[in-house]
């Protein structure tokens, strides 16, 4: 094994970061998050992920599993350790205070006949 | 699509074209589950549908054009071996994940400009099948040829085996460029696509894709032929056993 390279020109097979275990071959590719825009107009949505060795492939695969019905006209793929995450510990902070100010919610506004995406 | 014109040379152009895309299908399929990974899985077995459609499509146009009242589960399921007119190239054993995308790179490279050139058919069915594939055909093409330039320019053991199995593939596709009387007198009448046009478009794709692959290009001097015409490698007969098997044992079954 010694005389293969760390990796090729296109990063084809990973050779660093596999479990001695062999314990799957998709743990040792790195995870990527999928979002994907429905139709022209919404926000790209958050719709799971997937295992991929490189940006290349995370999009074809997302491609492949993600919009085989067509779910969408666009998609990004963001490597999920580029996430930066709220903590479970902060939610108290994050999130409670919003609770008991309901003059934030636009509730007060008579929404115009046939806007469906307010 | 039902048209009801009894044309012998079209049907047979159809036979051919849908017996390429149900063959391949079939051969994708067994790697269902098989995959190297779930994500390729899914990958695979969408080309897979994507061809197993156009199979559909060309087999009802043939049974329609040969005017005997054949459907095409008559045509998929209970013709012979020797009735079966794809390139050989569709049957060979897909051997290990470097042989099968090496096949499919060549294969959709041909099938790509094929349908391109198709979409033009004089044969408005034809054309409108076409239509349909040529975005199917482009992401197969995108597909095979990211896992080729993958594999090539991997690690020595990957590029090892995607070599061999293009060395193992490439003769068969001489065949995909054979021209016939049948033939002659479809692209005289502007039904089907002339193979000497599309043979460069091919080369040039593959070409290029093999140099980014860092892969060599196989040179061959022998030219297996006779799919066309119902001879076949041994390896159709018992890829056909297995996708005739339910069909022939429960005659007329639905899903």
């Amino acid at each position: 094994m010694s005389e293969f390279r760390a990796e090729g020109g296109h990063g084809a097979v990973p050779t660093s970061g596999v479990p001695a275990d062999g314990g799957g071959r998709a743990g040792s590719q790195p995870l990527w998050e999928v979002f994907v825009r429905s139709r022209r107009g919404l926000s790209h949505t958050h719709v799971g992920s997937l295992h991929a060795p490189d940006a290349h492939m995370a999009l074809r695969n997302a491609r492949d599993l993600y919009t085989r019905r067509q779910e969408g006209v666009s998609i990004w793929v963001v490597r999920a350790s580029d996430v930066v995450a709220s903590s479970p510990d902060e939610k108290d902070a994050f999130f409670d205070p919003a609770g008991d100010k309901p003059y934030r919610h636009p509730t007060f506004y008579e929404v115009p006949e046939g806007v469906k995406n307010l | 699509m039902v048209g009801g014109i009894v044309d012998a040379d079209v049907a047979t152009y159809c036979l051919r074209l849908g017996d390429d895309a149900l063959v391949l299908s079939q051969r994708l399929a067994e790697w269902s589950a098989r995959s190297p990974q779930l994500e390729e899985d899914v990958a695979l077995m969408n080309v897979a549908l994507d061809l197993l459609g156009q199979a559909r499509n060309l087999l009802t146009l043939a049974g329609d054009r040969e005017g005997q009242g054949r459907s095409e589960d008559d045509l998929a399921m209970l013709r012979e071996e020797t009735d079966f007119l794809n390139a050989q190239i569709v049957e060979l054993e897909n051997g290990d994940f470097g042989r099968t995308m090496a096949r499919q790179l060549l294969v959709a490279a041909y099938s790509l400009p094929l349908w391109q050139a198709l979409t033009s058919s004089t044969d408005a069915d034809l054309a409108g099948i076409a239509g349909k594939a040529v975005k199917e055909v482009e992401y197969h093409l995108d597909h095979a040829r990211s896992w080729v330039v993958r594999l090539g320019d991997g690690t020595e053991e990957s590029h090892r085996r995607v070599q061999q199995g293009l060395d193992d593939v490439w003769p068969y596709t001489c065949e995909l460029f054979e021209t016939d009387g049948v033939l002659q007198r479809l692209v005289e009448r502007g039904v089907a696509a002339d193979p000497a046009a599309i043979e460069p478009r091919w080369r040039a794709t593959v070409d290029d894709a093999l140099a980014e692959a860092t892969l060599t290009v196989p040179e061959t001097s022998w030219r297996p032929t006779g799919g066309r015409r119902g001879r076949h490698t041994e390896a159709l007969g018992y890829l056909l056993a297995e996708m005739q098997h339910l069909h022939r044992s429960h005659p007329g079954a639905r899903w």
